[in-house]
């Protein structure tokens, strides 16, 4: 892991001039101002040399700045696998051209990432192949994320005015190959869980062209945290990916607590490792049950979700919320766990893996399903790589990246656990990866309830946590600190930050701006599976429609997440 | 006492308010086992019996609903498990999630697309009102584009509250209470008045 030092050095070497690309000192990463005329070439320099390495695009996203005299900047996040360090770039522009080139030919994950900035916030990226609007209707007008656009301000879609690719509409151009033919999949249909489109050309039955629409479940995250105060938006992230809300609330609690400088107890902090690890467990039950119930096998979902019921105890029981849960607070977790926490954990300790070994003995060796899913969706690691993909289906790539393991954070690194990979690249791999991944995951749980410390369960720092009820009660200073955090929020510094947990699909970012008041200026999330969701489309060629099918369930598609 | 009358207390009603179209022949060992009904009763106690739901799940309270119709809560205890994704095949439409303007066209597609008669719940928040998303994106309620007969409250709903949901609207359908067995009523109505 190189230093700043030595990475500006690297740049450096290619980019000499302090005008174009110019580092910005402090911040939680190192972080570099470029000029719009030589992003492409910084780029490409970034990717290729070996002293860099950012192979990985994580996020593309623009925020707008009114005052400024550049008034959009558009930010760019990433990764090097290889080296294990992490930069950002922040290319402004001005109100009146707010124009500046893609870096798709350099990373391909930057296709829909910078679709979603051109349609939230009005930024044209120029040599982008297919530059339209992402996940608002075609109807739509404006650019949702400006800070002048009225958040309740709607457009109506009518019927005509749905999107459809341009080749599905084009002619056929060769009349006599009359196998041709175009096929539309979703919004609404039983294999795409939750609300995603797909259109297809088929040759007989073999695809040969496919585009993804989604956006059906833009439910405007961004917009509505920029209007709430700072613990508000907990809910709003519970319902990101909703098969797993604890670890949205973590990663977002845990970027919050970064810029505020502080941490959570260590108590809150086992709560928060175990009730994430259930939710990674249900997570991935549901992701097997439902691909194993779209390609035919409705038997190990019932089993699993017997397992989920049993698991929605253990969280109602802490929370009153089977789904939705709202538990974490910013320095904390709202409640303590009740006195039989441990026992009905380790009651899923042990039932679970029974069910978990039923399905296995079912499904694992059944040859149905290897014919159904070995060397079905087959993605290289390269290409996972290049497409922006992290998580479970990444590390069916071969690529052993877990931030857990490479940016522990909570204390992860104080827990005994394994990263399994599998080197199929396909469904099946994927499927590998999953199962063995509840098992991990069911030992992290086993080791953080053994340690969990007594103590208090959130920050006694009042300008962050509430005070506990009995002091409001007694105590003048207690009050008033209460009807500050109630009525204005908390106040972060302002500053900004990047916070990335290892959620159920993947790496789960937020990037957030905040201006010093009580509620956040800038939340952007970088939702694990809206970059693998847009290699899908690229993925399904030549293949037939059954593949399709099971290729995206096992890619875990969450509409909460994808479309935010 | 008439034969005719006494023939008549001795009717089994099965449900209220039936008229009887005459006394049947006496069975061989002497019983007299017929039902006499309305025919729109009889068919309303079928349907309500066997709803097919079709599940317009978008977001969270699609989680919710698969919990429902799972073996733990298990909706077939209320005769309506068999969930379909056709809606040429379903006559109950359970909007569960939240639906977004690109999404409102798809719905009332869908709903227009179902073969009467035709019942909707609107499950949870986001689809009763447009829940905490006040926004640029949302709908407010899909009573803006659809009828709908139970909204079931909750972000999500417990799946109790939903089985209650299901429960009410069969009360419904008994008593005539949907928005579709209005409407027929007030077509009739109508009608006869014009005659």
């Amino acid at each position: 892991m190189g230093t700043r030092e030595q990475r500006l050095a690297a740049i450096r070497k290619s980019f000499p001039d302090e005008a174009l690309v110019a580092e910005v000192p402090g911040g939680d990463l190192q972080t570099f101002r470029v000029d719009r005329k030589v992003l492409v070439d910084l780029a490409r320099h970034l990717k290729d040399d070996p002293d860099l390495d950012f192979k990985l695009l994580l996020d593309v996203c623009g925020v707008d700045y009114p005052e400024r005299a550049e008034r959009f900047e558009s930010v760019y996040h990433l990764s090097s696998l290889t080296h294990g360090h992490r930069i950002r770039l922040k290319v402004p522009m001005p109100a009146d051209a707010p124009v500046v080139p893609s870096v798709y030919p350099v990373w391909r994950s930057a296709d829909w990432f910078e679709r979603e900035a051109f349609d939230l916030m009005g930024i044209l990226f120029s040599g982008h192949p297919n530059l339209k609007r992402i996940l608002c209707h075609p109807a739509f007008q404006g650019h949702a994320l400006r800070k002048d656009y009225d958040p309740g301000q709607r457009w109506l879609l009518r019927e005509g005015e749905q999107d459809e690719p341009v080749w599905a509409r084009a002619v056929q151009e060769d009349e006599d190959h009359f196998e041709t033919q175009v096929l539309n999949l979703g919004p609404s249909h039983p294999a795409s869980h939750g609300t995603l489109r797909t259109v297809v050309r088929l040759d007989g039955e073999v695809i040969t062209q496919a585009e993804t629409e989604i956006g059906y479940l833009h439910r405007c995250f961004e917009k509505m945290a920029e209007s709430h105060t700072w613990n508000q938006v907990i809910p709003y992230t519970d319902r990101l990916n909703y098969c797993s809300s604890m670890m949205n609330g973590v990663g977002y609690a845990l970027a919050v607590e970064k810029l505020l400088g502080v941490e959570a107890p260590p108590r809150a902090q086992s709560i928060r490792i175990i009730l994430s690890e259930l939710s990674r467990v249900m997570d991935h039950i549901v992701d097997i049950g439902a691909n194993l119930n779209d390609i035919g096998a409705m038997t190990p979902f019932l089993y699993m979700y017997e397992a989920r019921e049993e698991l929605y105890t253990v969280l109602e029981a802490c929370c009153g919320s089977r789904l939705t849960m709202s538990y974490v607070r910013v320095g904390g977790v709202s409640h303590d766990v009740p006195a039989d926490f441990g026992e009905g954990v380790r009651f899923i300790l042990k039932r679970v893996p029974q069910l978990v070994a039923d399905m296995e003995r079912l499904i694992t060796e059944n040859r149905i399903f290897r014919q159904r899913t070995e060397g079905v969706g087959k993605l290289s690691s390269e290409d996972a790589i290049d497409w922006g993909w992290t998580g479970p289906c990444l590390r069916a790539c071969g690529v052993p990246f877990d931030v857990r393991k490479s940016y522990p954070y909570m204390g992860y690194d104080q827990l005994d656990f394994k990263v399994p990979i599998a080197h199929g690249g396909d469904t099946f791999a994927r499927y590998l990866v999953r199962v063995e991944e509840i098992k991990q995951s069911l030992r992290i749980v086993e080791q953080a309830l053994e340690a969990m410390p007594p103590g208090p369960i959130i920050i006694s720092d009042h300008n962050v946590a509430l005070p506990a009820k009995e002091k409001v009660y007694t105590e003048m200073e207690s009050l008033i600190w209460h009807f500050k955090l109630v009525m204005e929020g908390m106040k972060v510094p302002a500053g900004e930050v990047y916070g990335f947990t290892e959620a159920a699909n993947g790496e789960l970012g937020y990037y957030i701006v905040s201006d010093g008041s009580g509620k956040p200026y800038r939340i952007k999330v970088r939702p694990p599976c809206f970059a693998i969701f847009q290699a899908y489309p690229h993925m399904l060629k030549g293949h037939m429609i059954p593949d399709a099918v099971a290729i995206l369930g096992s890619l875990n598609v969450i509409a909460g997440e994808l479309d935010r | 006492m008439k034969r005719e009358d006494a023939t008549r207390q001795l009717l089994p009603t099965v449900v209220p308010g039936v008229r009887e179209v005459g006394a049947a022949e006496r069975q061989p060992d002497g019983s007299q086992i017929f039902l006499t009904t309305r025919w729109e009763k009889l068919l309303d106690a079928a349907r309500k019996n066997s709803l097919w739901p079709f599940p317009f799940g978008t977001a969270c309270c699609a989680i919710e609903f698969m919990s429902v119709v799972m073996s733990h809560y298990d909706l077939a205890r209320f005769g309506a498990e068999v969930v379909r994704f056709s809606p040429r095949q379903s006559d109950l439409l359970i909007v569960a999630g939240t639906v977004t303007d690109k999404m409102a066209p798809v719905l009332v597609r869908i709903y227009e697309q179902m073969a009467e008669p035709k019942y909707v719940i609107s499950m949870g928040a986001c689809a009763c009102t447009g829940g905490f998303y006040r926004a640029y994106h949302v709908v407010q309620g899909i009573d803006e584009f659809i009828p709908v007969d139970v909204y079931v409250p909750g972000c999500p709903p417990t799946p109790e509250a939903l089985l209650r949901g299901v429960v009410r609207l069969q009360e419904m359908i008994g008593s005539g209470e949907t928005q579709y067995q209005r409407n027929v009523a007030a077509q009739k109505a109508a009608a006869s008045v014009g005659e």
